[in-house]
């Protein structure tokens, strides 16, 4: 049989060859493919080598305490398995309450404006407004810190652990607001979310001790990508729109106006 | 609480279903640290990879009745995963591809260690044929292949799936999705090839 070309023998080694007895017969007469697999073996052995980050025992828990709030949602989704009994009973419940309800509107006064919901969709995005503007406000006093630390020279080591510790802690706050931003199909929001999330989980990841060098990589990422003035104009869109609730539009001008002057 | 630690994934389904919202919590342990591992080797940073084991065990979650019954919870909530991660990889391709800098964006999503630069700055030999280097080599590498192989990798070599399983992810044949494991190694290995032949040459040059 003449060499094994590369292809055969990475099925070869993954096990799917077709002439599987064929190349293992060659295999052992031809040291050069020999050699070419055990090149390709280092391939799979690196990938085997590569470390991944053990995210702790708790890892589950952590996992179903961020997603149970969130479970909740299904209930709004309650077609996709509506014979389970308990719904079967909600949902005759709900039919009852929406005949007796048309009922009664046929003898009563006519009906009032759902003013309820719309209100409480206000009060909910009124109070998202309020909790990501603290939210931006905190993550701008990180960023800040960082970007006015100061760096001596000659100075071997930086310490940032308390901007670490609270970096942290803002991780968490961020990703919510980033899957509600996400969820409610605000783009530019999620998008500047996303950005911090990583640059936050990057300073709360760091060596607590960072070296002026890497201290500096750090700072020209947050630099480079305007983070801060991003922060800003978001922060700004939602002072807007906490003072002026009942101008969304307006509000969304001012921001691309913003974003045009960059 | 014993008994709860027994429960088996079939059972814990069937609560679940049945409106026992914390049956579904035993799931979600059990199987989180599995999904995690495919996630963080599918996206290249921790960040990304919680993301998907979340987003994944809430859509296994409100798919939950259509998987009543087949197969295997675990191997159910890690296609739901493998599917999910694919579509953010072609996203932050489309993405990249949008912004400005392409390259530099994706160094950002890869989580470089700092002071993995500070190491490049100067490299001495004994320095590259460390491991953690050749890991962040094949870190670049990974983030070169298209979603495609690095979902065939993925799940071929570190997970050990079936072609067919594959096939189901990539939404593909199983002669093509064996042509795109093939071209995945095969990159690879063109990425590294002049950094592992030259530790081979090394090597073998302290022997001698």
């Amino acid at each position: 049989m003449k060499h094994g070309t590369e292809e055969e023998l990475i099925a070869y080694r993954d096990g799917e060859a077709k002439e599987r007895e064929a190349i293992a017969a060659h295999l052992r007469e031809c040291p050069e493919c020999r050699e070419e697999l055990k090149r390709i073996e280092a391939v799979f052995e690196a990938l085997d080598a590569m470390p991944i980050p053990d995210p702790g025992v708790d890892y589950g828990q952590r996992v179903w305490q961020r997603i149970a709030p969130r479970l909740g949602e299904k209930k709004a989704r309650w077609w996709e398995t509506p014979f389970v009994p308990q719904r079967l009973a909600a949902l005759g419940g709900v039919v009852a309450l929406v005949i007796l309800a048309f009922v009664a509107g046929r003898w009563t006064k006519p009906p009032i404006p759902m003013v309820d919901q719309a209100d409480a969709a206000k009060v909910r995005e009124r109070v998202l407004v309020v909790a990501v503007g603290e939210h931006l406000g905190r993550t701008e006093m990180v960023l800040m810190e960082l970007e006015n630390a100061p760096a001596q020279k000659g100075q071997k080591a930086i310490n940032i652990s308390e901007t670490q510790r609270r970096a942290g802690d803002l991780v968490e706050e961020n990703r919510l607001y980033r899957q509600t931003a996400l969820k409610d199909g605000d783009q530019a929001m999620a998008s500047t979310l996303d950005e911090l999330e990583r640059v936050l989980l990057d300073i709360a990841n760091s060596p607590e001790e960072l070296t002026p060098a890497a201290f500096e990589t750090i700072r020209n990422r947050i630099e480079a990508q305007g983070l801060l003035f991003k922060v800003r104009v978001v922060k700004q869109g939602l002072d807007e729109r906490k003072a002026n609730p009942d101008t969304k539009p307006a509000e969304n001008k001012t921001r691309s106006t913003e974003r045009k002057k960059v | 609480m014993a008994e709860e630690v027994a429960v088996s994934d079939a059972v814990a389904v069937e609560r679940t279903l049945a409106g026992d919202r914390d049956a579904y919590r035993v799931l979600v342990e059990r199987h989180s640290r599995t999904v995690y591992r495919m996630a963080y080797r599918m996206m290249g940073n921790a960040h990304d990879a919680e993301d998907v084991v979340q987003e994944s065990f809430l859509r296994a979650y409100q798919k939950l009745k259509q998987f009543a019954g087949n197969a295997n919870f675990g191997t159910w909530v890690y296609r739901i995963a493998a599917n999910y991660a694919i579509d953010r990889l072609r996203q932050r391709n489309v993405d990249e591809a949008r912004r400005e800098g392409p390259s530099k964006q994706r160094e950002d999503s890869l989580e470089v260690d700092p002071l993995s630069q500070v190491r490049d700055m100067s490299p001495s030999p004994e320095r590259l044929a460390g491991s953690a280097q050749l890991a962040e080599r094949m870190k670049v590498a990974l983030a070169e292949l298209s979603p495609a192989e690095r979902t065939a990798i993925v799940m071929r070599h570190w997970d050990g799936c079936g072609i067919e399983e594959i096939a189901a992810v990539l939404n593909s044949n199983s002669n093509a999705t064996k042509n795109t494991v093939f071209r995945a190694v095969q990159k690879l290995r063109r990425a590294l090839t002049p950094f592992l032949e030259g530790k081979e040459a090394r090597a073998m040059g302290t022997e001698g």
